[in-house]
């Protein structure tokens, strides 16, 4: 079976720095896999590889068997390789719902219909409202994005994301500055997705990690330490040094042991 | 499907006030103030010229002060055109607006790799460029005295173009309410929405699958399309054209017009170009020498007190009143 997202010997350095050196990661359809490491260990450099915003040096990268290595991000986007932001990234003039509507429309290829009204495109509008419906996010439909708080900002990202039906999604912490009692809502409609759908989530809570992933690879300065199961990770000596330091990770085995 | 409201982008679609205004209010200064059409038809022409360039900028978020450029080569194709003795004025317009996409699509793809201050610097090079060349190719464009001479058979053979100047002013605002009917759709649409989409954070759209270089081509083609449309009407109710139509005055003069009335509704365009040209022409004959005082103090009120221009101050004061209103 070919993968849904194949990268090859990915490498990437800017001057002497190697951000990214030499990652393997297959993904099959349908899989839920996350990407850990400690601050600086090239996480989202590899997401902005995978989405076509930073050229890598060498290796390559496949969607369900083709070469998308030299395709620009719209194109990638538009073959189903989709991506959130860590940070949002959004239309922060426009309302929730113009911003979902400008999702739907590239992913309906709505966006050369030249002489209708946008709103008159009932389909489109209907499919906005129930992506924003999805994400509890009903009430704020209409307020400007810059106007709403953060942690809802981050579901409108998630919103778009949706709206773009994508076949392989790269979420880059989709939890960061959202209130925990609104995590939930995050991580229902994650796990509602289509199962079909393969996911890469970069994510620090290793409870989410445990919750959402089957596989997980561990990042450490551009180089990939281990991969395995949310157990296996968790359990590694090797993983624990890298993110406590050695002593810490002693001292943490030995609280696990008393737990 | 719930009710979007008014103000959404998605909403622009429907009637508006200023849409009815648009259609009465010309006619209301054709009726009452017979005495200053010429003056009236000139408005109009800059306030087709502002509604193309607000199309440029203020939806598609490009800053180019090179738009004379097309005001300019529709007047003098629409000048020779009639000169050479094609003189029916419809044909003529269309001559000069299909002349002007030509340019912009040839354009266009080089240019918009740029944004930002290069891509002032360029569209204002460019500009300089064919405003010399213009110069030189006196026996073309007449140079420095400039195209005259330039007469139109009556209009659709029965209307002639009186000196008190009805059949012009009626002509060009015909020409001004096709115009905005066409980008007024245009902008309503999902592609509108695009652009704006495109405005606020293009990076965003490319990761939305919008190639954006694409929407960006062809707003400048129809931005430049009807700027070539208004140059056209320049040339045509003026009877002249000289070199000034090409010159960075005019590209400066447009985006004035536009920021004095306000970005981005399509409206801003049609009302910043009356209060400038009015104001000028009133300030012109107040005193000859200092007029440029007076036009510059009115500008420095304006954007102080409303960075959306005449039109945003409208708005703002419609709000407050609308919600003291509800207060009570």
């Amino acid at each position: 079976m070919t993968a849904a997202l194949e990268v090859k010997g990915i490498t990437k350095s800017y001057g002497a720095i190697q951000v990214a050196r030499d990652i393997t990661i297959a993904l099959q359809e349908g899989e839920r896999h996350a990407l850990i490491g400690p601050n600086g260990a090239g996480k989202t450099t590899l997401v902005n590889i995978l989405s076509g915003t930073v050229t890598p040096n060498s290796g390559t990268i496949s969607l369900f068997g083709h070469d998308i290595t030299k395709d620009s991000s719209a194109k990638r986007t538009r073959k189903g390789l989709v991506r959130t932001f860590q940070v949002s990234n959004l239309f922060k003039k426009l309302s929730v719902l113009e911003n979902v509507f400008l999702a739907v429309s590239q992913k309906e290829s709505a966006s050369f219909d030249f002489w209708t009204g946008a709103g008159k495109r009932r389909r489109l509008i209907e499919r906005a409202e129930a992506v924003i419906d999805q994400l509890k996010l009903t009430d704020s439909i209409n307020d400007r994005v810059s106007e709403i708080a953060y942690g809802r900002q981050r579901l409108v990202e998630l919103a778009i994301a949706l709206a773009l039906e994508p076949k392989v999604l790269l979420l880059d912490e989709p939890a960061a500055g959202i209130p925990h009692s609104e995590t939930d809502i995050l991580l229902d409609a994650v796990e509602g997705l289509p199962k079909h759908i393969a996911i890469l989530m970069i994510e620090h809570d290793m409870q989410i990690v445990r919750r959402f992933a089957s596989n997980v690879t561990v990042l450490v300065s551009g180089a990939i330490l281990m991969r395995g199961s949310p157990k296996d990770v968790m359990m590694s000596h090797q993983v624990r040094e890298v993110y406590l330091g050695r002593g810490g990770a002693d001292r943490f085995a030995s609280d696990s042991l008393h737990a | 499907m719930k009710t979007l409201p008014r103000s959404s982008i998605l909403s622009r679609y429907r009637l508006h006030l200023a849409d009815i205004l648009l259609c009465v209010v010309p006619l209301l200064a054709y009726l009452l103030f017979p005495k200053y059409l010429a003056l009236g038809s000139m408005v109009l022409v800059f306030a087709l010229f502002a509604m193309s360039f607000d199309l440029l900028l203020g939806f598609a978020g490009i800053l180019s002060l090179g738009h004379a450029a097309f005001f300019g080569i529709g007047a003098y194709t629409a000048g020779l055109l009639a000169i050479a003795g094609w003189n029916e004025a419809i044909c003529g317009v269309l001559g000069a607006a299909l002349l002007c996409a030509a340019v912009a699509g040839v354009a266009a793809p080089f240019l918009l790799r740029l944004t930002g201050l290069p891509l002032v610097m360029v569209t204002v090079g460019m500009s300089s460029i064919l405003l010399e060349a213009a110069n030189k190719a006196s026996w073309l464009t007449g140079g420095d005295d400039g195209l005259y001479g330039i007469r139109l058979r009556p209009l659709f053979g029965r209307f002639a173009w009186s000196i008190s100047g009805e059949t012009k002013f009626l002509y060009t605002f015909a020409w001004l309410l096709v115009s905005f009917f066409v980008i007024r759709r245009l902008v309503s649409s999902p592609f509108g929405v695009a652009l704006q989409g495109i405005r606020e954070n293009s990076s965003r759209m490319k990761l939305m699958g919008n190639s954006v270089l694409p929407h960006l081509i062809i707003a400048f083609v129809v931005s430049a399309t009807f700027a070539g449309v208004a140059g056209a009407l320049w040339a045509q109710t003026g009877g002249f054209v000289g070199l000034g139509v090409l010159s960075l005055d005019t590209s400066i003069d447009v985006l004035v017009m536009l920021v004095l009335g306000g970005l981005g509704s399509l409206y801003g365009g049609l009302i910043g170009a009356p209060v400038y040209l009015i104001f000028k022409n009133f300030a012109q004959e107040l005193n000859p020498f200092y007029w440029m005082f007076f036009v510059g103090a009115l500008l420095i009120v304006v954007v102080r007190f409303s960075r959306g221009g005449i039109l945003g101050l409208i708005e703002s004061s419609v709000t407050r009143f609308a919600g003291r209103k509800k207060q009570r």
